[in-house]
């Protein structure tokens, strides 16, 4: 990783305890301002958001070295969102980061805002690529990989992708690729809600299994609880002790939950667009806090 | 099949024929040496492929700059999003692949990891419009019709191997993203012997003439300029305007020729769907121009396999099939 003082990532380090603390108050944080989000579209990609702000804090709040004020500074490490319309979870991550205001998160979906429902590099600071067309994330990642690499740069890139690009044949080109190449600069997160637009994943096209997938084209597999924080951290820990010393990419595959952190939402028919009535963001942000609270955080 | 020809038939040569006549004078591998020369220069230049450097000229690059040049493997849509990404870290990435795998196979990564952030990634295509006669697999024959529509995109036409040598360098140094339709091998010299030198966005008259105007890209200007001077012994007078940027179109040039009582054919190695002959079009339509303008194009149709020399001729490109075309416009 990029060498950093303190005043390029805002916190970093102290204890497994600390680490594991920190990012779930960020990913609270992130599920509040998704739910905040949607009530002001009235809509909105907020299951996936909330199944995936675990992921979002553990990478922003955790992992990746950057400044907030200065979004396109040479040395950051680079989050790519291959899956546009999780940019209402990236987005309240960016606020979380400071990257963007948090006051400006209201804008989301709006006309002339900077935060479109499909996450674009040309509209938003911090936005590394426009996904969105899925399954080209990974290919863009590689390109980024190789191009630090080339350009000596000890910068990482992160990848996020959903099971939903595993359908797409350009991620297993990009899949290959990254092996051929010895990307130990690269890693990626896949978020399996096992969910896609026309339904479950297995019904839809069958993917698993994954995990043998990724190690048949020659990553390092790793598949873990992708809503347990602490499961998430000690992934990307071995990943940096493992993983790059072998010049190999690596995978964190994270099962995940639509909704997760409100029951309301958890429970509810799972959708790729999920509903939520005019009374209900109320009680979602209620049981969020509730939750949160619950375990004592 | 019918009778025994009277002449023995061509045959199909390989995948990448010379179009070259015999005895012309050629430069073998412009686009290689010319990229070579450019990466002296930049050194953020690299060179990338879909497991056809041998067959782009890229192969030239990558033995002068081993750790400059990415072997991408046959995966076109990789190969584009990785362009991309290396466009991102600051490098000037040239990707090679034939033109129907950049226009057919990997559009949706050229459009939105390219285009739309308006990178500076280079596209070569090889083999576009007509230049192999493997059949429509391989023949390229409407890429700037799928390429015209591409926001930021610049299209580049070269007709020969002093083309493409300016190019290469003008291609590096502009911003946003261009496309390349390849000469390779033993590519004609042709420009040379004319007041010529390439300028990215611009058209140039090689020669004027009374009778006829000639509009032409890519190869067919230099079939163009035989043609000319072939139609002189017929006595008849053509100017050629080479216009080796189809996008963005040089129209100020073009219609400074059009604009005239003469005969104004297009001369394109595409389909007359999209390519040259409807960029001319609609540049005369715009300015309100009530002209003709006689198309000698691809026909749009799958085209057939065989030789070159035989497709050429069949499909009007030959420069004979050139002179009795404008011969009958002429009446």
């Amino acid at each position: 990783m990029t060498t950093t003082t303190t005043e390029q990532t805002p916190v970093r380090g102290g204890s497994f305890e600390e680490r594991r603390r920190r990012v779930e108050a960020a990913a609270y944080r992130i599920r509040h301002s998704a739910l905040n989000m949607g009530e002001v579209q009235g809509q909105g990609y907020v299951g996936q958001a909330l199944g995936a702000a675990d992921m979002f804090a553990a990478v922003y709040a955790d992992q990746l070295t950057y400044r907030p004020e200065d979004p396109h500074w040479e040395g950051r490490d680079r989050f790519l969102l291959s899956t546009g319309h999780y940019a209402i979870g990236h987005y309240a991550a960016l606020a979380e980061a400071g990257i963007i205001p948090e006051a400006e998160l209201e804008t989301y979906g709006s006309d002339d805002s900077r935060l479109p429902m499909s996450g674009m590099s040309t509209y938003t600071p911090g936005m590394e690529i426009s996904g969105g067309s899925l399954g080209h994330g990974l290919t863009i990642a590689v390109g980024m990989a190789l191009g630090l690499r080339h350009r000596n740069s000890a910068s990482r890139v992160i990848n996020f992708l959903s099971d939903g690009e595993l359908d797409e044949g350009s991620t297993w080109e990009a899949a290959m690729g990254a092996h051929h190449h010895q990307l130990g600069n690269l890693t990626a997160l896949v978020d399996i809600n096992a969910l896609q637009a026309d339904g479950r994943t297995d019904s839809v096209l069958r993917t698993e299994p994954v995990a043998d997938k990724w190690a048949a084209c020659g990553w390092h597999v790793q598949r873990v609880e992708g809503n347990d924080v602490g499961a998430l951290l000690s992934a990307f820990d071995a990943v940096a002790a493992e993983a790059g010393l072998e010049g190999r990419p690596a995978v964190i595959l994270c099962d995940t939950r639509i909704g997760r952190g409100v029951p309301l939402l958890e429970t509810r028919e799972k959708a790729h667009f999920m509903r939520i009535e005019e009374h209900e963001w109320q009680i979602c942000r209620e049981q969020l806090t509730n939750g949160y609270e619950g375990e004592g955080k | 099949m019918t009778a025994a020809p009277t002449t023995p038939r061509l045959k199909t040569s390989a995948m990448i024929a010379s179009f070259a006549d015999p005895g012309q004078k050629t430069t073998p591998a412009p686009f290689g040496h010319a990229l070579v020369k450019a990466a002296r220069e930049n050194e953020n230049i690299v060179g990338l492929t879909a497991d056809l450097g041998k067959y782009t000229d890229m192969h030239v690059f990558a033995q002068a700059f081993p750790e400059r040049f990415f072997q991408m493997g046959m995966a076109e849509q990789l190969l584009f999003g990785a362009a991309a990404g290396m466009a991102e870290t600051g490098l000037v990435p040239f990707a090679s692949t034939y033109s129907v795998f950049a226009a057919r196979r990997a559009y949706d990564f050229l459009c939105l990891d390219i285009a739309e952030p308006n990178l500076n990634v280079n596209i070569v295509g090889g083999l576009p419009g007509l230049t192999t006669g493997y059949g429509p697999s391989h023949q390229a024959t409407e890429d700037m019709a799928i390429f015209r529509g591409m926001p930021n995109l610049t299209i580049v036409d070269p007709c020969d191997s002093v083309d493409i040598e300016q190019a290469v360098p003008q291609l590096a140094a502009s911003d946003g993203p261009t496309y390349l339709r390849l000469l390779r091998g033993n590519v004609p010299t042709v420009l040379d012997e004319y007041d010529y030198s390439f300028e990215l966005g611009k058209a140039k008259v090689l020669r004027g003439g009374a009778d006829v105007v000639f509009v032409s890209s890519g190869l067919m200007t230099m079939r163009a300029l035989d043609a000319a001077k072939e139609l002189a012994r017929h006595s008849v007078d053509v100017a050629v305007v080479h216009t080796p940027t189809i996008k963005p179109f040089d129209a100020a040039t073009v219609l400074g020729e059009v604009d005239t009582d003469r005969l104004v054919i297009t001369l394109e190695n595409h389909t007359e769907v999209g390519g040259l002959f409807e960029t001319v079009a609609s540049a005369v339509v715009r300015a309100g121009l009530g002209k003709r303008i006689v198309p000698i194009a691809l026909p749009d149709a799958f085209l057939d396999a065989g030789a070159l020399p035989t497709l050429h001729e069949r499909y009007g490109l030959s420069t004979a099939r050139i002179v009795a075309r404008t011969l009958a416009e002429l009446g």
